[in-house]
């Protein structure tokens, strides 16, 4: 009874708040059932399948992709596609839904109560790294709070990023684990070993150690091959331990979308999804949430990128490392993006020099200057879609050529809802 | 050019154990700088496994309590980083780097640590929220700012994050008074002794304050009047932070 009181509760919060144009209404109705009914995260995750997806980057694409998955052979799915990801935002996306599946997108602070209120099937581990420094959620902590949920959960399949330290640190207590060799790019966060604070080794094959208590990678049942892990060039491809092989064919670029498809891969087969059937169903994924998304604005075209984070901006920087297209940047540091954008001076911007490059967001001066000591020449320009324009005005000769662009997450979020 | 060492080394000390909050920044600043007027620079990132390199300036940055503690037993066991202070090295110390350079600091659960030494200032944990936001500093215009240079630097301008609450000792002088923010908890922000400087800043700090960047250089370079370099990017961003902590300080007066 209460329960469902709960849920009326969501609905029509949500529908008021959608037509007061109030944002996209999933928050306010979450917020306003669980207070009818704390326990409605429990009582709506009952009867269905549950898979979580954290981590600190490529979550809301990974829930994607596993939500194509787990649809595969024509069950109904239910997922938080609005990347609202803390218990709000899961009541609200499941409250309307009879799918006997969900898949879930979650906070990696909020993970082990949402893991307890949901009794998940299934936790996709992606990877751990610095962000948002000035709310102080230190990884370390976070992973120890992972290790604490899962050990606690007998009956959850963990499908977990072996590359990661931290990750593995977090996983290594599960009952059940499916350890996947996703790669990890960003290793500076990992370092330090989260067993007993020694040091961790990178080998230059991939694999990691700690040097002082014997904490190191385990064997993995599926792992990403690409080019340039030097297997004869060829395409990007799933190898399970058990001889499988399965080439990937994703729409979305780059080597971090690869990895995420390969986890969802193996969490929709704890989940009862052949391997092959989802990786297949994940290639026709095209954009998640207006990532990778090309949108015009006035006569420029601009492919628009979300990194929230050092390592996000690492893998995105490398990705448009090839393309000789104009750059616009765009950096805020409102709520959502953390009020300290101090962070710029651990990516990597150096790798721009060269390119035409523009400035814009909030924060276009601290990104200046961060340009500046990196000796990337650039020009500003404080309006995002005016720096669009400016970009793609930058070579005379391309009057039409794509403009990259580059946000983090408000900043994003700005130029996606752009009027055009 | 020969092999030998360059005219100006600057190490970045720890990157692996203090290299959470982009202070890892002050180091490319001071070496950039350096090599814009022509000095030959070279920029050494420090990993904590390695013996603590020979430089004429280092900086320490934040990081997580654990990997604090740990900065700090190396630097100790190393001796490097003292040697070269007593023989006129530089320092810039930020947050967790400036509370390890003091004589003792908090660890994860408020107990205390003996640090480097550098600086006579004693961190505890503080007992209110953590200090997180906007700081302005005005440095602190008394003899020993004057007599090493200090003086002209216009206020300083970072985003502090720490749990600390740090005493200067009587060796010590502070850095700078705070107009806005918390600092060390006492209304002073940072610590000067010798070559030693502290600060809770982050920013990075000297992104911020190119004036105080030129100070260390002088100390380093032995040369108080470096050509000026074209600042405007910092100087915007300057003006751009002191109007929105200004604009803030109003609506909470405004509010009340």
């Amino acid at each position: 009874m209460r329960t469902r009181l709960a849920s009326a509760t969501t609905r029509a919060v949500n529908a008021a708040s959608r037509r007061l144009g109030r944002g996209r209404g999933t928050v306010a109705g979450g917020r306003a059932g669980l207070r009818v009914d704390p326990r409605l995260l429990e009582h709506l995750s009952a009867g269905r399948q549950v898979a979580l997806v954290s981590g600190t980057n490529g979550k809301t694409t990974t829930t994607r992709l596993l939500t194509v998955a787990l649809g595969a052979t024509g069950d109904a799915v239910v997922s938080n596609e609005t990347g609202s990801n803390m218990p709000p935002g899961h009541v609200a996306a499941l409250v309307g839904s009879a799918a006997t599946r969900a898949v879930l997108e979650v906070d990696e602070v909020w993970l082990p109560r949402v893991l307890s209120a949901t009794g998940a099937a299934a936790v996709v581990l992606l990877n751990l790294s610095r962000d948002q420094l000035d709310r102080t959620n230190e990884v370390r902590m976070v992973a120890g709070r992972w290790r604490a949920a899962l050990a606690a959960a007998p009956r959850t399949h963990v499908i977990a990023n072996a590359d990661d330290p931290l990750v593995v640190w977090g996983a290594g207590a599960a009952a059940d684990v499916h350890w996947v060799g996703a790669g990890l790019r960003w290793q500076h966060d990992a370092v330090g070993c989260p067993s007993c604070e020694g040091r961790i080794e990178f080998g230059a094959g991939g694999g990691w150690a700690c040097r002082d208590c014997g904490f190191a990678r385990p064997a993995v049942e599926a792992e990403l091959v690409t080019a340039a892990d030097g297997d004869g060039g060829g395409a990007p491809t799933a190898v399970w331990a058990d001889g499988r092989r399965h080439e990937l064919r994703l729409a979305l670029p780059g080597r971090f979308n690869q990895a995420n498809a390969l986890l969802a891969a193996v969490a929709a087969e704890a989940c009862g999804i052949d391997a092959a059937v989802a990786l297949d169903a994940m290639a026709s994924v095209q954009e998640v949430a207006g990532r990778f998304t090309v949108r015009a604005f006035g006569a420029a075209r601009a492919r628009l990128m979300l990194a929230k984070n050092p390592a996000g901006w690492d893998e995105l920087l490398d990705l448009v490392a090839g393309s000789p297209a104009p750059l616009v940047v765009s950096i805020n540091a409102r709520v959502a993006d953390g009020a300290d954008p101090s962070w710029l001076w651990d990516v990597p911007f150096e790798r721009l020099a060269g390119r035409t490059v523009v400035a814009t967001g909030d924060r276009y001066r601290d990104l200046s200057v961060r340009l500046q000591y990196a000796e990337v020449a650039h020009s500003t320009e404080p309006s995002p879609v005016g720096a669009v324009t400016q970009a793609a005005g930058a070579d005379p000769d391309a009057p039409d050529a794509l403009v990259d662009v580059i946000g983090n997450y408000t900043a994003f979020h700005d130029l996606l809802g752009a009027p055009t | 050019m020969s092999a030998g060492r360059a005219a100006l080394r600057v190490a970045v000390l720890f990157p692996d154990l203090l290299g959470t909050y982009g202070d890892g920044g002050n180091g490319l600043i001071l070496a950039r700088r350096a090599e814009w007027r022509g000095v030959d620079a070279e920029l050494l990132q420090a990993v904590s496994d390695a013996p603590v390199p020979e430089a004429d300036i280092y900086c320490l940055g934040g990081g997580e309590d654990g990997p604090q503690v740990r900065a700090a037993r190396t630097l100790i066991d190393d001796g490097t980083l003292v040697r070269r202070v007593a023989g006129g090295a530089v320092v810039l110390a930020v947050c967790a780097g400036f509370q390890v350079v003091g004589r003792s600091f908090p660890g994860a659960t408020g107990e205390g640590h003996e640090g480097v030494g550098l600086l006579d200032v004693e961190t505890v944990k503080g007992s209110g929220p953590r200090a997180v936001g906007e700081v302005v500093a005005e440095v602190v215009a008394e003899p020993v700012a004057e007599a090493v240079g200090l003086a002209g630097v216009p206020a300083l301008t970072g985003f502090e994050n720490h749990g600390g609450v740090t005493a200067l000792g009587e060796g010590t002088a502070a850095l700078a008074r705070v107009t806005a923010g918390v600092g060390n908890g006492d209304g002073t922000e940072g610590a000067l002794q010798g070559r030693v400087v502290g600060t809770y800043l982050h920013g990075p700090v000297l992104a911020r304050n190119p004036a105080l960047a030129d100070v260390l250089l002088s100390w380093a370079l032995g040369d108080a009047s470096l050509e000026p370099l074209d600042d405007s990017a910092a100087e915007s961003l300057r003006q751009e932070r002191l109007g929105a902590v200004h604009r803030r300080g109003r609506l909470h007066r405004l509010r009340r």
